[in-house]
């Protein structure tokens, strides 16, 4: 009834008409603002810090800064909220201006006097692994932690995860050949268009209100406990649309600055709201990458083994970047079946921003240097790097490198997505071709998988409310960041229900105190986990009318059917109670009455999930495996090195297409981020790791008209136990983009290109040698 | 020390008079959001890079954080919230042309006055105009499809409203 088809998204026409509110559109009287002070420098000693000025400046209420505070940090404590002592990335905030107005905040904040002592900064992970190099955190050894981190005090590694799956060296021994590949790229941005944003107030019976543009409303609850003993029932937040996310808005960051602020003013609402170049950089960024992929393969390109070195830019602080570093390790072979895999896959710290998820979660950065490496291991072999992937694409039966076996349910269908994306490209017919002296166009093809590294208990509950007109309300704790889930949400309950779905209405705000739980908007399981919840919850509401109507009808519940508006008899449906007669309980003739409101709940829980072995890396990390395959084809200038985007491919395995529309636009989305992060995108740093561009002048994402032509694909290949067999896929159009076009540039220019982004002076200097001159 | 910077003004926006007291050195797009409560306009980069608080004066969109609300005294204001039922608006939600919707208010008014004042516009005009417009979730083909939908439409039915 309603699931399978492009149901228009609940909030669209508040979308259209401006009516939507996200967290800075709330705003009222005698509310404060806050202003961040932040460090001009990537690494330095705090000598001193003078506020007096600030503090006089009109319409002041304070200047927190940070001492006496406590560290944070998911896995591991390393960071102040505020600097003390020192900072280490550039745009760490070293102070909060609170006062009347946010031009006054801002005036003030230029009054803060800040002595630093500049110290030598770490510029990538490589030169943070030299001997000798200076050290972040000299106390590593003394921070709180979870258990599952492992960080090696003395260095700046903040995370190994290992990877150790049958024996290496006799996979190498029997390869024919072996192909490295070494890949890097800076941290970049998340960009969503809404900048970060944080209100806290605290009443006088110590409830703390927070409004956050969040992924992770219910995480800001348990951190505040964690971090400062406040007991999370008395911590409520509210989450209205957010504008965006990527994974960016999973960390929490802002909400404690709030708290401060406010806690600062005798617990009156401050609203701290990120400029555009805070958000880029004093906000957590999009994670950079070090690595280095070996492969053994026979002649025929049968992968034999893989030895793998992630080193990760974590940033200064590691908050969620150990997670990010150990979900592309779980995935670090790519979707391919290899025996024998060897990885290392390194957090490690550097005086750069620090590192959070980004849209795919680590995927499309090791997949980048996975599917580079491919390609160059069929240039070697002189084979098609189709034929390649084909050859050793992932299936059932198989093991993943942190050993979980495949089943026809737990992975998608690699091998038909290959097959099917070779034939929309056209694969066969070309993939280099001279169109004039100067004119070359080429394909590039990549391929990947994902699973979600999420906390082993991660839940998500479901309540469905009757109205009186027989009409439902779904209250999830799934935040609308964009992705329509909760409109899917809708179709999954109307489906049950055999309802109409404009007759299921979604709550789109979140409030923790009367939302249930849905772990954090990650990791593309919102429709699984919620989906599952959703589907408990309308059984529930199922039983319930039943159960009155059963009373009334004078039959078994058994022979009962819901739907159509109607609880009716299965045998003769002209017998029936219409819903509304029974959503608030049934009223007899007479006076008498039974049942009330319908209430439905639901709950859903990932199941049998471990961590992983910390010595082999064995444990199964999620659910289920999406795949993926895609391509793009570039149109390349030989003479300017210019370059445009032709045609961009993607056939995912959907399990099921809930809402063919919107699967499209989740898709074709990530394909675009995944272009734009690859083509043009990353921070770039000067000697002393200051960001030079944090600026949407000068930070360039793709813009209207720079789009290629999208073409995309599902494949159905049923998830048993998810919603209707759904699989996640709100990431996989952003895995393999980089890669693929990085493949295509590398066979239209010639020349392997392992960098990104993949400007033309990339190119044009990967051509001619670093030695060839300067700009 | 602000007091004295301020006045007031009479903006006429969505066709009616509003009166609102500001610092001169308000933008238009901070007089819109805080003092007259029309978030419809996003601030995006408060440095005309993104578009997201694009608005309309006289009908040439513009970004109001740009722009000086004082500068707009004396001229036709139209922001999301004075758009009635346009065509690109359903044209939007139709091609599922926004996710977050953040960007969208923006879009839609550089958009619609795209519509209106060119409504011949060739391929390189379209791109000329929305190119000052960023939109992360999206792929922009479905704000393609969303804007030459309405476009077309205009041509075949040119007396059309």
């Amino acid at each position: 009834m309603a699931v399978g088809k492009s149901i228009i998204r609940k909030e669209a026409w508040d979308k259209v008409t401006g009516r939507a509110k996200y967290t800075n559109d709330f705003k009222e009287p005698g509310m404060l603002h806050a202003s961040l002070v932040t460090s001009p420098y990537a690494h330095a000693r705090i000598l001193s810090l003078e506020a007096r000025r600030a503090l006089a400046a009109p319409g002041v209420h304070a200047v927190v800064v940070g001492e006496g505070l406590p560290l944070t940090g998911e896995d591991m404590r390393d960071r102040p909220p505020i600097a003390v002592d020192k900072v280490r990335y550039y745009g760490e905030v070293v102070a909060v201006v609170v006062a009347d107005t946010l031009a006054q905040a801002e005036q003030a904040a230029r009054l803060v006097r800040v002595v630093y002592e500049p110290l030598p900064a770490v510029g990538s992970p490589r030169e943070a692994l030299k001997k000798g190099a200076p050290l972040l955190h000299e106390h590593l050894d003394r921070y709180e932690k979870n258990k599952t981190t492992h960080p090696e005090p003395g260095t700046n590694v903040a995370h190994r995860t290992k990877i150790r799956k049958g024996n290496i060296e006799q996979g190498f021994a029997e390869s024919d050949v072996i192909v490295e590949t070494s890949v890097s790229f800076a941290p970049s941005d998340h960009i969503a268009m809404e900048t970060r944003c944080a209100t806290a107030e605290i009443w006088p019976d110590g409830t703390i209100h927070i409004s956050a543009s969040s992924q992770s409303p219910f995480m800001i609850k348990k951190l505040l406990h964690a971090y400062f003993g406040e007991e999370t029932g008395k911590v409520i937040v509210h989450t209205p649309l957010v504008g965006g996310a990527y994974g960016g808005k999973a960390p929490v960051q802002l909400e404690l600055l709030a708290y401060l602020a406010s806690k600062a003013v005798g617990g009156r609402k401050v609203s701290v709201w990120n400029s555009r170049e805070h958000d880029m950089v004093t906000s957590p960024v999009h994670i950079g990458l070090e690595a280095t992929v070996k492969i053994g393969a026979t002649k025929d390109g049968l992968f034999k083994a893989m030895e793998i070195l992630f080193l990760f830019d974590g940033g200064a602080y590691s908050d969620k970047a150990i997670d990010v570093s150990r979900a592309a390790a779980v995935d670090c072979t790519g979707p391919y079946h290899v025996e024998n895999v060897f990885c290392d896959s390194l957090c490690v710290y550097t005086n750069r921003p620090y590192a959070t998820p980004f849209r795919s979660f680590g995927h499309c950065e090791q997949a980048f240097a996975i599917e580079r490496a491919i390609d160059e291991l069929a240039q070697e072999l002189q084979l098609d790097p189709w034929e390649v992937r084909r050859k050793n694409a992932i299936h059932p039966g198989h093991t993943t490198p942190t050993q979980v076996r495949l089943t026809k349910s737990n992975v998608g269908n690699m091998p038909a997505c290959l097959d099917r994306l070779r034939e929309l490209m056209h694969w066969d017919e070309w993939q280099r071709v001279e169109v004039d002296a100067y004119t070359v166009r080429a394909k590039g093809i990549g391929a990947g998988w994902k699973t979600s590294t999420i906390d082993t208990d991660a839940s998500s509950g479901v309540i469905l409310t009757f109205n009186s007109d027989g009409s439902v309300n779904v209250i999830s704790g799934v935040v609308e960041i964009g992705t329509g889930t909760k409109t899917v949400l809708a179709q999954i309950v109307a489906e049950r229900l055999k309802m109409d779905v404009d007759q299921v209405h979604v709550k789109m705000d979140i409030d923790t105190q009367t939302t249930p739980e849905h772990w954090k908007t990650v990791a593309s399981r919102g429709t699984f986990m919620a989906g599952r919840a959703a589907l408990a919850a309308a059984d529930d509401a199922i039983r319930q009318l039943k159960d009155i109507a059963a009373c009334v009808l004078r039959a078994s519940p058994d022979d009962l059917e819901v739907g159509f508006g109607r609880v009716f008899l299965r045998d003769d449906p002209a017998i029936f109670l219409p819903i509304k007669d029974i959503a608030y309980g049934y009223k007899f003739p007479n006076g008498n009455a039974i049942g009330g409101q319908v209430i439905g709940h639901g709950h859903y829980i990932l199941r049998r999930l471990t961590p992983l072995d910390p010595k082999t890396g064995a444990g199964k990390p999620g659910p289920e495996w999406g795949v993926c395959a895609e391509g793009v084809e570039i149109e390349f200038n030989r003479r300017d090195y210019t370059y445009r985007i032709v045609k961009a491919y993607a056939v995912i395995d959907a399990g099921k297409v809930l809402n063919p529309k919107a699967a499209l636009g989740q898709a074709m989305g990530a394909m675009s981020m995944g272009l734009s992060f690859a083509s043009r995108e990353g921070f770039l740093f000067d000697k002393e790791q200051r960001v030079l561009n944090p600026q949407l002048r000068t930070y360039r994402p793709i813009r209207f008209g720079e789009h290629p032509e999208y073409i995309v694909e599902f494949v159905e290949t049923p998830q048993i136990d998810a919603p209707y067999g759904a699989r996640g896929i709100g990431e996989h159009g952003l895995i393999a983009m980089p890669a693929a076009l990085a493949n295509a540039l590398s066979l239209a220019a010639g020349v392997p290109l392992n960098k990104l982004p993949l400007v033309p002076e990339l190119i044009w200097r990967t051509q001619k040698g670093d030695s060839y001159g300067s700009v | 020390m602000e007091e004295t910077t301020k006045r007031e003004l009479v903006l006429s926006i969505n066709g009616e008079r509003r009166s609102i007291v500001a610092r001169q050195s308000e933008t238009l797009l901070f007089v819109l959001r805080d003092g007259l409560g029309l978030t419809g306009a996003k601030p995006g980069c408060l440095n005309g890079d993104c578009g997201a608080c694009t608005v309309l004066v006289d009908g040439t969109p513009i970004k109001s954080c740009m722009m000086l609300a004082i500068e707009t005294v004396d001229k036709d204001i139209t922001t999301i919230e004075g758009l009635d039922d346009a065509p690109i608006q359903h044209a939007f939600v139709r091609h599922f042309a926004f996710q977050c919707g953040y960007c969208t208010p923006g879009f839609i008014m550089n958009a619609h006055a795209l519509i209106e004042r060119r409504p011949n516009a060739d391929e390189a005009t379209i791109q000329e105009w929305l190119e000052s417009n960023i939109c992360r979730c999206t792929s922009y083909q479905e704000i393609e499809a969303a804007v030459k939908e309405v476009l077309e439409a205009k041509k075949a039915k040119p007396t059309d409203p």
